[in-house]
């Protein structure tokens, strides 16, 4: 075991080397790790956030599933009460319509009576006059007794 | 043992166990350990620059992830065991185990390999593995020694380290066995830590050095198993150097 001046060059060397180490070495990787550190942290808290962002999606999903299956359910039962509505109203348009139609078919009969009756009347009272005529060929003047047919006709 | 055909046993071990010096007395360099250990301390060092100047935050590649893993002992060790602002603590930590461990690691390399080539070159004597230089363990122990102290006087201040020194642990009326106690207390850590990872390296070189002078047949026999135990004693032991060092630290920056 020799001590010599090594010694003193050894520890030159050891300075240097620690220098090195201080400089170029620790500061560069704990910069690194603790940046690393941080985004590990945030990639969890993003994740995390995520989680409770999937939740919250979820429930406002099955909000509005609820939501849209009641308002269908609604749609429906109005469009049922609609198209009950729309029958009824096509009922009732039909039954006037049917009476409208009814009371002109009426209407209509009772002006052909009245007409086939005019007629019927005008032609019973030419009948009647004609058959008068031939019986009262002779006797009967027609410009003498004109009153008494206008009389007789207004009568028929 | 082929480069050494013609020598003794005790030749050889000599001839491995010389150092590679130039100088005079005191103001000899040994070559081998201060190239080995500055070649391999700025290899290491640089690669792990290279790695933390790139480091990205986002997904690592196995390079960085590997430095990472490393990083996060080290920074862990200090987190649990120094309180207070870490400095430079951590990074001299990190220093510390990556150069003594890669240092270590040359003892793993067969004996004879880096002698061999380097004898071919018309170099003399080569001692491969730094660690088993006090020189260096010194070296590495006294720095911390004196950081020990440089952390003593910032925490406490020079009074309050007197103060500590002579009162503690038997009270003001025992102030002279105080301060000798705690002299032999600091005098001790740069000791021990030095002389621990010499030690330790010193005899895995020797027990490496012993097996190669088996017959070759037989020297995977001890040689594999001594090798693998020997993975866990340079990782043992640049990690123990690593954390008494943090402790030491931690206990200067700490008020008894």
């Amino acid at each position: 075991m020799n001590i010599n001046a090594t010694l003193l060059g050894q520890a030159i060397t050891f300075a240097i080397l620690i220098w090195v180490t201080m400089k170029f070495i620790w500061p560069p990787i704990t910069v690194a790790l603790e940046e690393r550190a941080k985004k590990i942290a945030d990639g969890l808290a993003a994740a995390e956030r995520a989680k409770s962002d999937l939740a919250n999606a979820e429930t406002k999903s099955q909000e509005a599933l609820k939501e849209a299956k009641a308002k269908a359910a609604e749609i429906i039962s109005m469009s049922e009460k609609r198209r009950n509505e729309i029958i009824e109203e096509a009922k009732n348009e039909a039954r006037l319509e049917a009476d409208r139609v009814l009371a002109q078919a009426k209407a209509e009969v009772a002006q052909e009576i009245n007409k086939a009756k005019e007629v019927l009347r005008a032609q019973v009272a030419d009948l009647a006059m004609a058959g008068a005529e031939k019986i009262l060929r002779r006797e009967i003047n027609p410009s003498a007794h004109a009153e008494l047919l206008t009389s007789i006709r207004a009568e028929l | 043992m082929s480069e050494s055909a013609g020598l003794t046993s005790s030749e050889y071990i000599h001839h491995h166990l010389t150092n590679l010096q130039v100088g005079q007395g005191f103001w000899t360099f040994n070559l081998d350990t201060l190239i080995t250990s500055a070649l391999l301390g700025f290899l290491i060092l640089g690669l792990f620059a290279f790695v933390a100047r790139k480091a990205t935050s986002g997904v690592p590649g196995k390079l960085q992830s590997a430095i990472e893993i490393i990083f996060e002992m080290v920074q862990g060790q200090v987190k649990d065991v120094f309180h207070g602002d870490p400095g430079m603590v951590a990074p001299l930590a990190l220093t510390i185990f990556v150069w003594v461990f890669i240092l270590n690691a040359v003892d793993l390399l067969p004996v004879d390999l880096v002698p061999h080539v380097l004898g071919m070159a018309g170099v003399g004597h080569w001692r491969a593995v730094p660690t088993a230089d006090p020189n260096l363990t010194f070296a590495m122990s006294l720095t911390v020694f004196i950081l020990i102290y440089a952390y003593t006087f910032k925490a406490k201040g020079v009074g309050g380290f007197l103060k500590e020194a002579l009162t503690a642990p038997f009270g003001a009326k025992m102030a002279p066995f105080n301060l000798i106690f705690r002299l032999i207390e600091d005098l001790a850590k740069p000791i021990s830590l030095a002389l621990r990872l010499f030690g330790n390296m010193y005899a895995g070189e020797m027990v490496f050095i012993l097996i190669a002078l088996l017959p070759p047949y037989l020297q995977w026999l001890l040689g594999a198993p001594w090798a693998i135990f020997h993975i866990l004693i340079i990782t043992l032991q640049a990690f123990i150097f690593m954390i008494l060092t943090i402790i030491y630290l931690s206990m200067a920056n700490e008020s008894h």
